[in-house]
């Protein structure tokens, strides 16, 4: 057992990925901040006494407290309070964590989508192709925003209201998910065509391996490098799509809120001086999606330079 | 080509250049919310009357100072207690040119009282109209109405022909949803037309040019351009972009008066916002224990004593509200100080209420806001949620745009809702008239007492004062014991503009464009 865990770390100390990561300041510094927001954002109960989902534990008096370091600031909310008396912090860091789950999830239901339909369109071929990438064109010409919010109305029209505040984490994630699929799509299309004039591929054919294992099993693990690529940027872009859906009012409700909602609230007191209630949230997302960027820019620079 | 010709050219385009720099004032008006309708009879909603107001006028207008004055009617008597006559103004055109008639006045008077009319409780005691000669209008009453005129203030006049042949004969059905033409029309005697309405977007209203009044402002057209988020109305507003808003969010005024510029005035609104708890529904369409709590007084209480008022004040209304005991303000008939004063904020007390009343859990119920309506109307139910909260009662807020918001209160979907209520008669009879008298139209919490229609009653037929004020006073007493509502606060309004534009500020949040000035 550690002699097989020795062998795995050796094999990735030994890598090209671990020699690059390594001499990658910018890979180093993103990934340590992403592992810390990922921390406290998953373990948030650990990191802050508050809960700001729990409006009987607020109290309003102690709405509109600025940061600590400033004049009237008070040491038990670090970075203020909201309109509401809500802790800053502790309000961002849960937002964080919905938007967090909700740039995943989006992803994933692209990914396995999109990847899905592209590679069984370079494989098959033919008419099924056809129509598969004549799909990803029309949706291209949409804007993702626009599809998004086309998705969230459909959605308000067909489940009842008392649903609705339940399902929409849910009706986001597939909003966003159904609006990023084409990339996968070509993306692993286009992997996958030249994949399967390869000799291993003809070979699996040959001995009579079915179609579904040579995808899955063969084609599959040997397309996934720029497909992983795009799915880190895209988890980036499913986040800023997530806020701008919130920030719009049509994403998660005000009483959950992530931390396009949080900026959106914010929003209405920017000119009164209350910076903080708008600005801390901001800045956040402007980090956390920077650094999901930068360390997609790293992985496609590393695994897949001809994406350059 | 001839230097004649030239000149000629010259001096055209000069002229156009110089007339659009110097002669035309145009004002951009801004607030929340748009006007609901354009029909002066469908709905009896703020914003929806003051753009009536600029198009529109009645037989009798409330001048800037708030008083009963003539307007279309120059003068009126009356010949019996319940016989009065209207002599109107004979100079009077539609912004079409048509001459107004007593014809047109009966015709408005009647359309107002039809089922689908929201203003016909302001008239209900009218039992007859009719028109003696082209400018006289006889109107009859069922009983003694002491009212009477400040009613009128409200019935807008249109025109009987526009309206047959527009087929706008009944007033647009507006809680059915009904689209008519005089809702996105407008065509009355007043000093500015309407000649373009986009609902929710745009709304340019142009000077009426056969205006009979005395025209008292310098303006050539008022554009009205809602916009719904608080930031973005300030942000068009110091930018300039806009030069009037009527509804200047509390948290910005400061930013506003220091930006040099713009000004901004203050005053007391006629405006109380309260909420309101179905009592008699069986079962609450939103709650969890199967059978209807707010029944019961004690849990009504026990949610009144659950609110801390002050810290609204402080905190979401930023000093700017007056809390309230009951829902009217100074300055209307049988308001006392007395009756306006609060049940203490105490959650002890609320939550041994609660206990008490056989709810130590409390129960869940949803709480209906408007979010474009009253001043900070969403971050008050924001703030309710957290109080009721700490009792127990857990809430689940709703908040949404106010059309949709109003639609589904008189469809009678709401278990728990907020309400605004202002008082344009400046007499109690009009809150008890639509919040209290049984299957009154605004009263969705289906409070119903004997004693309160009883003394309703009085209010509509008693001309002698003493004993009117007596009837006032004791059912003010009822409704207050009974906790058939739960009060908030009394509304402040904040209007910003650009120091250049002079519109006077009114209690009532209605501007009067037609003593405004643009400078």
């Amino acid at each position: 057992m550690d002699n097989k865990n020795l062998t795995l770390l050796n094999r990735i100390k030994d890598s090209d990925i671990y020699f690059s990561f390594v001499k990658s300041p910018t890979a180093i510094v993103s990934t340590v901040i992403l592992i810390i927001i990922f921390f406290c954002s998953f373990f948030v109960e650990l990191v802050t006494p508050y809960n700001p989902f729990d409006p009987s534990s607020l109290s309003l008096m102690d709405a509109f407290t600025p940061p600590s370091w400033t004049e009237d600031g008070l040491s038990k909310f670090i970075l203020g309070t909201d309109g509401q008396g809500r802790d800053m912090l502790a309000t961002i860091l849960y937002g964080s964590r919905i938007s967090l789950i909700v740039g995943f999830s989006a992803v994933i239901f692209a990914l396995v989508l999109g990847v899905g339909l592209g590679l069984t369109a370079g494989y098959f071929g033919g008419k099924y192709e056809m129509i598969v990438m004549r799909l990803t064109d029309v949706q291209l010409t949409v804007p993702s925003i626009l599809m998004a919010l086309l998705v969230d109305g459909i959605a308000r029209g067909i489940i009842s209201r008392e649903l609705h505040d339940e399902m929409a984490i849910y009706v986001l994630i597939f909003a966003i998910g159904i609006s990023e699929w084409p990339q996968f799509a070509r993306v692993s299309r286009a992997a996958t065509l030249v994949e399967k004039n390869k000799d291993y591929v003809s070979a699996s054919t040959i001995i009579g391996v079915s179609n579904l294992i040579i995808m899955f099993k063969h084609i599959l693990p040997n397309i996934m490098r720029p497909v992983l690529v795009i799915g880190t940027i895209g988890l980036a872009l499913a986040i800023i799509a997530e806020a701008t859906l919130s920030f719009l009012g049509v994403g998660v409700p005000p009483t959950t809120p992530s931390l396009g909602t949080l900026i959106r609230l914010g929003n209405d007191f920017l000119f009164s001086g209350e910076w903080w209630i708008t600005f801390f949230p901001a800045i956040f997302l402007v980090i956390l999606a920077f650094s999901i960027n930068l360390l997609g820019d790293w992985m496609r620079d590393t695994l897949n330079p001809k994406l350059n | 080509m001839k230097p004649i010709n030239l000149l000629r050219i010259l001096l055209a385009f000069m002229f156009v250049f110089v007339s659009t720099q110097s002669f035309a004032k145009t004002l951009k008006w801004s607030m929340q919310g748009d006007s609901l309708t354009l029909d002066p009879h469908a709905q009896n909603e703020g914003p929806t009357t003051q753009v009536s107001r600029q198009i529109y006028e009645a037989l009798v207008t409330r001048g800037l100072d708030m008083s009963i004055g003539p307007q279309l009617a120059t003068k009126w008597k009356a010949v019996d207690p319940n016989t009065w006559y209207f002599f109107l103004r004979d100079d009077v055109k539609f912004s079409n040119g048509q001459k107004m008639t007593s014809e047109d006045v009966v015709f408005s008077i009647l359309r107002a009282k039809q089922p689908t009319s929201d203003f016909k409780e302001y008239i209900s005691t009218i039992s007859g109209v009719k028109a003696i000669d082209d400018y006289t209008v006889q109107i009859k009453t069922s009983k003694p109405n002491p009212i009477l005129l400040n009613q009128l203030s409200n019935i807008f006049i249109m025109s009987k022909k526009w309206s047959t042949d527009n087929f706008v004969v009944a007033p647009q059905n507006w809680d059915a949803g009904q689209e008519t033409f005089s809702a996105t029309n407008a065509m009355g005697t007043g000093p500015f037309k309407i000649t373009l309405r986009e609902p929710n977007t745009k709304t340019v209203f142009k000077k009426n040019g056969k205006w009979w009044g005395n025209v008292e402002h310098n303006i050539t057209e008022i554009q009205l351009l809602p916009i719904k988020n608080a930031a973005t109305r300030v942000a068009a507003l110091l930018s300039g972009e806009i030069d009037l808003v009527t509804d200047a969010p509390v948290q910005d005024l400061a930013r506003i008066s220091s930006s040099g510029g713009h000004k901004v005035e203050s005053t007391p609104q006629m405006r109380t916002i309260f909420l309101g708890m179905d009592q008699a529904a069986d079962k609450l369409r939103t709650g969890n224990t199967g059978d209807n709590p707010f029944k019961k007084k004690e849990v009504r209480q026990a949610l009144y004593q659950a609110i801390d008022i002050e810290a609204i004040k402080k905190k979401v209304m930023r000093g700017l509200s007056e809390p309230a005991g009951i829902i009217t303000f100074p300055g209307v008939t049988g308001y006392t100080k007395a009756l306006d004063k609060r049940l203490p904020y105490d959650v002890d007390a609320a939550k041994k209420l609660l206990a008490d009343a056989g709810y130590p859990n409390g129960f869940d119920v949803e709480l209906r806001c408007p979010n474009d309506r009253y001043v900070n109307d969403e971050a008050i139910c924001t703030a309710v949620v957290g109080m009721l909260g700490k009792i127990g009662v857990n809430v689940n807020l709703f908040a949404q745009t106010k059309s949709k918001h109003f639609k589904e209160l008189k469809d009678n979907q709401g278990d728990f809702y907020m309400l605004g209520w202002g008082v344009p008669t400046l007499d109690s009879h009009y809150v008890f008239h639509y919040l209290y008298e049984t299957d009154a139209s605004w009263n969705k919490v289906n409070f119903s007492d004997a004693d309160v229609d009883a003394a309703i009653r009085v209010m509509e037929g008693e001309v002698d004062l003493d004993k009117r004020n007596a009837a006032i006073a004791k059912a003010w007493k009822i409704v207050r014991d009974n906790i058939a509502y739960l009060p908030l606060h009394h509304q402040v309004i904040s209007w910003a503009s650009k120091s250049n534009v002079n519109v006077p500020i009114r209690p009532n949040n209605e501007p009067l464009f037609r003593f405004s000035s643009v400078n």
